[in-house]
């Protein structure tokens, strides 16, 4: 007996609308947070780079372990998102030399250096109240294009 | 209460909160929790120029991630409305960043070298405009960034994120350690 196409999709198999204000909501939460832990903060980041204190590698290394912890908990018990939509989780295996990986992340390394704030706090202090980061913003735009420009002729394997 | 308020957060506190991020975003639409995409995201909106990197839906792939970068400004805004103080960092950092020359420790970043007018000179050119270039070309070129690969990468236990990681890291390191003392000609 044929089955029609639509009769394969159960009511809870199909995909369910993604609203977006649970991201802005998030987006604040996150912004607060960056805030009040100073994540944001130029000053910090040296910090983490001198080896001078735990802060910044106490709240990196938390993140992940909770991050991982979840990651495990979703994989073991078959969860799935509410939206019905499937998870995006990384499969990509690294293959030697992986030079995209290294000289990708040493480049932004450098920048992250320099100014003190990777793509989240950029935002988080703009908001902050530190406008010429729209400078850092339009530079890292300029920054994105250039790759998208060039990224056929630069090593990625 | 108000202390909470206006005190820094621990890193204990501040951490486990970034990192159920990944699980809350996987939970609610599958997503994989990353915010560099969104600098992609503006280019393929504003600049795609034709290059094929920039030629699919953002509008359907980022416009989560874009509302999220919107709640980034508003959240950092209304932190900003309690004001941190000085930035509680160690006496050892203030004395490396004092040899500098950096010695307004007031706000969250360095007012002598983050301000429009700094952005005329050599070392505030350098710290934001190549700074900010650097950030948005490594990020896409190693396809991910502090919360893509850092966070959700090493959450998820990749090689590919860990590399990326150590490139952070040995980059940062050549910036304070070697950049920042030849560009502020403090140090070296």
């Amino acid at each position: 007996m044929a089955i029609e196409p639509q009769n394969l999709q159960s009511s809870s198999m199909t995909t369910k609308p993604e609203r977006l204000w649970p991201y802005l909501v998030i987006g604040i939460v996150l912004g607060i947070v960056f805030t009040r832990a100073e994540v944001v903060s130029w000053f910090r980041i040296q910090e983490m780079f001198r080896f001078q204190a735990f802060h910044m590698y106490g709240i990196i290394g938390s993140a992940v372990a909770v991050g991982a912890i979840g990651i495990q908990v979703i994989k073991r018990m078959g969860l799935r998102s509410m939206t019905h939509h499937p998870l995006e989780l990384p499969t990509e295996s690294f293959k030697a030399p992986g030079s995209q990986y290294w000289l990708g992340g040493i480049a932004f390394g450098l920048g992250w250096g320099l100014l003190g704030a990777c793509p989240g706090p950029i935002y988080v202090l703009f908001g902050n109240g530190v406008t010429v980061m729209a400078a850092a913003f339009a530079s890292a735009l300029a920054g994105v294009w250039t790759y998208g420009a060039l990224r056929h002729r630069l090593p990625h394997s | 209460m108000m202390s909470f308020l206006t005190q820094p957060w621990p890193w204990y506190v501040a951490g486990p909160a970034i990192g159920l991020t990944v699980p809350l975003v996987y939970l609610y639409a599958g997503r994989k929790w990353g915010i560099s995409s969104t600098f992609r995201d503006v280019c393929a909106a504003t600049i795609p120029s034709g290059l094929d990197y920039f030629d699919y839906s953002w509008r359907h792939l980022g416009g989560w991630r874009l509302t999220m970068a919107a709640g980034l400004m508003i959240g950092g805004f209304v932190a900003a409305l309690t004001g941190p103080g000085d930035v509680a960092i160690s006496e050892a950092t203030r004395a490396d960043l004092g040899g500098l020359g950096i010695n307004d420790f007031a706000g969250v970043v360095p007012s002598e070298l983050f301000s429009w007018s700094a952005l005329a000179t050599v070392p505030g050119f350098v710290l934001i405009v190549v700074g900010g270039f650097l950030v948005g070309f490594g990020t896409r070129y190693a396809n991910g960034c502090t919360s893509g690969h850092a966070i959700s990468g090493l959450s998820a236990l990749r090689v590919t994120s860990l590399v990326a990681v150590i490139g952070f890291f040995i980059g940062g390191l050549v910036s304070t350690h070697l950049l920042l003392p030849m560009l502020l000609g403090g140090g070296m």
